[in-house]
């Protein structure tokens, strides 16, 4: 991602204004624990859900093993259907390719399914700046762009808001982007859908160009499939006559048996639905069915150099279903905002460090958006260990080390602001290498105990004592009690089999 | 069978109790026991805020302190998961930098040997009624490394089941983190204090005076909130629920009344509102 982002909030001062938000956390906490419970019960329904998951993974790392193989069968595969591959480094690129390719249509505005990868290179923003108008189709991302705010979820971009404000927006704003709401519009789903179903209907009559993204492209006949729940989709992938795709290019799959796996695993845990609504493939261009001209950008942006990282890139294998971000403790508090990136929760925690880099404060306090409680791994249908990534990615902040940045191996330093962590680890790590000294701070901690305030200064410990109270020193420690203990009992204390001598 | 019992930091200094009822428990079901004074920190912390070459000495240590036991018995479940999960991973990465394969072999010896205290209970005592008494209403928060890292299932709930005079409470979203997350508690606290203000106002809901687990840093956390909002219930750690017998019973705090149900769930919300 080319943008530059610093001067945005880091992720703790972004999630600090979101807990205090009722309304904001009354919203997250019902969609994402209902969402949560209907994906644990669609996913207990196969017996083989262990066996799913490893094959996807399988299948994710092996392509991504052999990604330069696949995609150059993929480009020859669009080719040959009639379609055109345009390659683009990183976010500028696609832009400019996007931008281009409408410009040739001689058409201003475009119609779009939801996609990350258009908002991970803020693709709508670009074409707007060389007067070209993008109009979201998908439910949720219609009520983000009329609001004129940022999506929160992968999947439910809009999980942020209550029907009676999205009431609201439609009421306000769908003037100004087409069709207004009816009039007395209420605040029932079957109500506001409609709405939205009229809106949008005058626009996928009228546009001439759509621009997709892709859950997966298969190699061998260079087929594109996309899955949606609305059918807003299958509007934009058939009715215009130019037809874009933009994927990140680990969306490739070697063959259409590797869809197998994953069309059943992504349906269950995004929308815990047994099967997707509807699922759209196509392959190139046919005359008299769909789309005259069909381009597929295959867009990098940092893909490649989080493939070199032997730990970081399994967060490539991510076909993005969201399951992560529904039970997430860390998501459902701070809200998708505060990672300030089109991926939030905790793959977003992992994938935009890698993509972006951690040189800016919010992304160098993203790896740390959790508690590691590990629910996220456990849902994950293609086995990403997110928490052992933040662990690494931790590691790339305050240490810094070897990195691949635009394909090139080069050494990054640690990120600034740790240094008083750093000095304290250190001295932490020597203490308790060295049990004279810990045993001696032990004394010093239980002797002065009295003494201790009930709230500490300081950053890290006023922290703590902000919202919770210490705890109480004992009189003395464990190791005092058991040495005093051994030594009534004319034992010797600690002369196991593994205490050395000089040691103590 | 010589059987070492790794405290932990976080015990030896805060929590002497937890170590010291680990001890009288064994040591009641016929297992000697020795602490290897040695022992400090498994590098947790350091670990997991990514300090990964801070935590090779401490690695090393570890290993060396606990060398020549059989099984090494630990009453905290992320304790155990740092030795188990992540000492091969340390071991890998710095083979994998050039470093020889010392701290592989260390940490994957010690991995193998590593049980937390309901495990060595239940798989290598093979008992799940330790002849406890405990004639007071608990709920038990399984903390997230012990549940989801180690897989320790239902072997607390079993222990705790088979304790005289013991009313289990299901605490509701049980499963959810507690929102300690080591430094993650200090560097977004605010995350950090709503998740734990969730998970306190759940365990009041029950009405039991004790909240138990068998993480002291998780039980560190939310005893510093129930504390903080004078709710009326302490934590304690099931080391001490499973030492607890009629001739030496456990002293339960005078703050853990237990709030009757009905109330619980105002006084949950009320406690909320006091921080901040």
């Amino acid at each position: 991602m080319s943008t530059t982002y610093l001067g945005l909030p880091t992720f703790p001062q972004a999630a600090a204004s979101a807990t205090k938000d009722t309304q904001l956390r009354a919203n997250l906490r019902h969609a994402t624990h209902t969402i949560r419970a209907k994906r644990a019960a669609a996913v207990a329904e196969l017996a083989d859900w262990a066996e799913l998951r490893a094959a996807g993974a399988a299948v994710k790392d092996h392509t991504l093993r052999h990604l330069d193989h696949y995609l150059l069968r993929l480009e020859a595969a669009v080719s040959a259907a009639g379609g055109t591959v345009h390659w683009a480094a990183d976010a500028d690129e696609a832009n400019a390719i996007v931008t281009r390719l409408v410009q040739e249509t001689g058409e201003s505005e475009v119609i779009k399914v939801k996609s990350m990868a258009t908002q991970e290179i803020g693709l709508n923003e670009a074409l707007a700046e060389a007067g070209i108008r993008a109009y979201e189709t998908d439910l949720a991302e219609l009520i983000v762009q009329l609001a004129d705010d940022r999506p929160s979820h992968i999947l439910v971009p809009a999980i942020h808001k209550n029907r009676s404000q999205i009431r609201d927006t439609f009421r306000d704003r769908m003037a100004q982007w087409g069709r207004p709401a009816p009039e007395g519009l209420s605040d029932t789903p079957g109500d506001l859908a409609e709405a939205a179903r009229l809106h949008l209907r005058e626009k996928f009559l009228r546009a001439k160009v759509a621009v997709s993204g892709a859950n997966f492209m298969v190699a061998e006949t260079g087929t594109m499939v996309v899955l949606e729940s609305e059918g807003n989709g299958r509007m934009c992938l058939t009715l215009p006559e130019t037809l874009i795709t933009v994927a990140g290019i680990e969306k490739v799959v070697p063959t259409w048996q590797d869809l197998e796996i994953f069309l059943q695993t992504l349906p269950r845990s995004s929308t815990a639905e047994r099967m997707n609504p509807y699922t759209t493939t196509f392959t190139g261009t046919t005359d008299g069915d769909g789309p005259r001209t069909f381009h597929l950008v295959l867009l990098d942006n940092g893909r490649t150099d989080t493939l070199a990282d032997e730990v970081g890139r399994q967060a490539l294998r991510c076909i993005r279903c969201s399951a992560c971000l529904n039970v997430c403790p860390v998501y459902e508090r701070a809200g998708g905002h505060a990672y300030n990136s089109a991926y939030p929760g905790p793959i977003g925690a992992i994938l935009t460090p890698q993509l972006r880099g951690t040189g800016t404060p919010l992304d160098a306090s993203l790896p740390y958006a959790s508690s590691l409680c590990g629910a996220c791994y456990e849902v994950c249908p293609v086995a990403i260990d997110i928490p052992e990534v933040l662990v690494s990615l931790r590691e790339r902040v305050v240490e810094g080390g070897e990195v691949t940045r635009a394909g090139v191996r080069t050494t990054i330093r640690p990120a600034k602001g740790h240094a008083a962590e750093r000095a304290a680890m250190r001295a932490g790590r020597w203490a308790l290498d060295h049990p004279a000294a810990w045993g001696a701070t032990q004394r010093l901690a239980t002797r002065t105990r009295r003494l201790h305030p009930r709230r500490l200064p300081g950053k890290a410990a006023g922290a703590w004592t902000g919202s919770r109270e210490l705890p109480e020193l004992p009189a003395r420690s464990f190791r005092e009690w058991w040495r005093q203990r051994e030594e009534q009992a004319g034992g010797t204390a600690g002369r196991g089999p593994g205490a050395k001598d000089g040691q103590q | 069978m010589r059987v070492a019992l790794f405290v932990t930091c976080v015990n030896d200094l805060l929590y002497p109790g937890t170590g010291q009822a680990t001890v009288r428990l064994l040591e009641r079901l016929g297992v000697s026991v020795d602490f290897p004074a040695a022992q400090s920190c498994c590098g947790q912390p350091q670990f997991n805020t990514g300090y990964r070459h801070e935590t090779e000495p401490l690695v090393r240590r570890m290993a060396a302190a606990f060398e020549g036991y059989d099984h090494v018995v630990t009453p905290s479940g992320s304790c155990a998961a740092m030795v188990r999960d992540n000492y091969p991973r340390i071991g890998a990465r710095a083979q994998g930098e050039g470093r020889g394969g010392e701290l592989a072999r260390a940490g994957a010896s010690l991995a193998a040997r590593t049980y937390e205290l309901t495990e060595f209970l239940v798989d290598v005592l093979g008992v799940t009624d330790v002849g406890a008494y405990f004639p007071h209403p608990v709920t038990y928060h399984p903390s997230c490394h012990g549940l989801r890292m180690l897989g320790l299932g239902d072997r607390p709930r079993r222990l705790l089941e088979a304790v005289e005079g013991l009313e289990l409470r299901e605490l509701p979203g049980a499963d959810e983190c507690c929102g300690f997350g080591g430094t993650f508690a200090v560097k977004n606290p605010d995350v950090s204090a709503a998740m734990g203000r969730d998970k306190t106002g759940n365990a009041l809901s029950t009405g039991a005076g004790l909240l138990c687990g068998a993480d002291n840093s998780c039980l560190m956390h939310l005893d510093g909130i129930l504390r903080r909002t004078a709710a009326p219930m302490r934590t304690v750690h099931l080391a001490e629920v499973l030492a607890s017998t009629r001739e030496h019973p456990y002293a339960v705090p005078e703050a853990a009344t237990g709030a009757d149900t009905a109330a619980a769930a105002h006084i949950a919300t009320e406690s909320a509102g006091k921080i901040r």
